[in-house]
């Protein structure tokens, strides 16, 4: 199968992790072993992380808090950012981590169940660690679109039932 | 005073009200039905264009244009034909902004067709045709297509039905409601037939960016007949703009002014606003096409699948957005197939005979719908599908 079909085997999960491999293969007219194939392939190298759900937590009714945190920090001979963005990633608060360009280093998206247990976190957890030079708290107040999917979208389906 | 029909237009009065309405009544107002009955995309219009029309709103872009469009939009749409079709026309007077391609393709008629002129109709077709050319004052001449000819009208069939009376031939391909594609080989053979008769012929490509299988033939790009064409296109189905109602016709000079003259005493122009949204589909929006028409490709496959696994046979459509099943084996008239799979399954298509006789024995099945809607669609039809084959063996058993 050629690099093309497998990005968009990956566009299609991407969008909608519960396709079967079998529809997938019937959408691309590929046969559906090799379809499964490049799916096994695509899992064991990692290109696919994992098949999640994109959930609107609020509407769940189970409240949650989450922060960006701006890190500013030293990088170290030989191992530049990596040593230090390996220890910040492992903690489970820490949801996203980028290396950024800019007036800061690290993005650090921390989620919590209170503003308290994030602000714990930061002090007790990531400002003390060896290299991290400073922290600045960005709480989250409302989230508006995630992963590209607005999230109280009004647009519905207005189209006549029949039409020529 | 009370009595209208009398003083009706006796044409308007005796045309047949479209097949689909009373379907759509009945649809309507039932709850739960998908509806693979619709012909427009289930894309909203790209944001990006609906943002560039509140954005011409706020600059106070609320007036006429000129007749003929917005002079910038007929030069990004003389560009992109030329580009995308391969036919050069001079925005300055061979393109005609239009309000959808309805009003070109009313335009077109009413610019050629005289009393008594005949037009050639190949069907199955878009329901307006044949209204739009008895209210021009034509005769529709239909040539119906069947599914053994993969919908795709030859041009034998357009010889044997020409006669000295003959102005035009209609043309529709990729096609609704079939999804047939015309290839250039035979499309060049039409172009011969209509050439050797001195046949006009109005082309609606309202559907050409959706063409899947191989590329889209514009009629007028072929030799010797881009003067003889009116080429019908618009921004309804690649850009999901159904609403907006904006289209195009390009073509000689002499007849794009006869045009522009009925469009002016009726129409005047285009809604600035949606012709400012036109003009960033063009130059905005290709890519946001392209990802559509992926879509729609996805889902057509989906769909040819699905059929075969209910042992419904179905061509395979290599353009527009639907599929036109041989509904044969379960024993009922399109309609009959429409109206119970709606009232058993509340599962909504359209009965093929909407779309002219030839139609019959069929129903279009829009796959614009996602494939959620697509799947579950197809288990509730596969199911109805099972049970009417049951009954009609059992009656075949019976000798009934």
């Amino acid at each position: 199968m050629n690099a093309d079909r497998r990005l968009e085997i990956l566009e299609l999960l991407a969008n909608d992790a519960r396709l079967t491999a079998r529809q997938i293969a019937v959408m691309l007219g590929e046969p559906e072993e090799e379809v499964c194939a490049a799916i096994a392939e695509l899992e064991a190298n990692h290109t696919i992380l994992a098949y999640r759900t994109l959930i609107n937590w609020d509407k769940a009714g189970r409240s949650r808090v989450l922060a960006l945190i701006e890190v500013r920090v030293t990088p170290q001979r030989e191992v530049g950012f990596q040593a230090i963005a390996e220890r910040v990633g492992r903690f489970p608060e820490v949801k996203t981590l980028y290396l950024m360009s800019g007036a800061f280093d690290l993005a650090v998206l921390v989620e919590g169940k209170t503003m308290q247990e994030v602000a714990f976190f930061v002090a007790t957890k990531l400002a003390p660690l060896e290299g991290v030079t400073s922290t600045t708290s960005h709480f989250v107040l409302q989230t508006f679109k995630e992963e590209g999917v607005i999230v109280e979208d009004g647009e519905g389906d207005h189209r006549l039932v029949v039409s020529p | 005073m009370t009595d209208w029909s009398a003083r009706l237009n006796p044409t308007v009065r005796e045309i047949k009200p479209s097949g689909i309405r009373r379907f759509f009544d009945l649809a309507s107002e039932m709850k739960g039905v998908i509806s693979l009955g619709v012909g427009e995309p289930d894309f909203v219009t790209p944001w990006r264009v609906r943002e560039a029309c509140i954005y011409a709103l706020e600059r106070g872009y609320t007036m006429y244009t000129a007749n003929s469009g917005l002079p910038a939009l007929r030069e990004a749409i003389a560009g992109y034909v030329e580009e995308a079709f391969g036919v050069t026309y001079d925005p300055r007077g061979e393109v005609l902004v239009t309000v959808g391609v309805s009003e070109a393709f009313d335009l077109a008629l009413r610019a050629v067709i005289a009393p008594g002129d005949e037009v050639l109709v190949p069907e199955p077709c878009y329901v307006s045709y044949r209204p739009c050319v008895a209210l021009a004052g034509g005769r529709p001449v239909v040539v119906p297509t069947t599914l053994e000819q993969g919908f795709r009208v030859s041009a034998g069939q357009i010889e044997r039905a020409i006669t000295p009376r003959t102005k035009a031939l209609l043309l529709c391909y990729p096609s609704n409601p079939t999804g047939a594609v015309m290839p250039r080989a035979e499309l060049a053979a039409v172009a011969e037939a209509a050439a050797a008769r001195d046949l006009i012929v109005i082309a609606d490509e309202i559907y050409a960016q959706l063409t899947y299988e191989g590329e889209h033939t514009c009629f007028a790009s072929l030799p010797g007949m881009r003067d003889r064409t009116i080429l019908l296109q618009g921004f309804s189905k690649a850009f999901a703009m159904t609403g907006w109602r904006i289209g195009y016709a390009a073509g000689h000079a002499d007849v794009i002014a006869a045009m522009n003259k009925i469009h002016q005493y009726t129409m005047l122009c285009a809604p600035i606003t949606a012709q400012m949204a036109a003009l960033e589909a063009l130059k905005h929006c290709r890519d946001e096409m392209r990802r559509m028409v992926n879509q729609y490709n996805y889902r057509r496959r989906l769909v040819i699948e699905a059929f075969g696994a209910m042992g419904l046979p179905c061509f395979e459509p290599g353009g527009a957005f639907y599929a036109f099943p041989d509904i044969g084996v379960t024993g009922l008239t399109s309609e009959e197939f429409a109206e119970r799979l709606l009232m058993e399954e509340k599962v909504a298509v359209v009965p093929g005979n909407a779309f002219g006789e030839s139609g019959e024995g069929h129903v279009r099945c829009s796959y614009a719908a996602s494939v959620e809607q697509l799947t579950e669609a197809f288990k509730r039809m596969e199911r109805f599908v099972a049970r009417r084959r049951r009954t009609t063996a059992g009656r075949a058993a019976c000798g009934g």
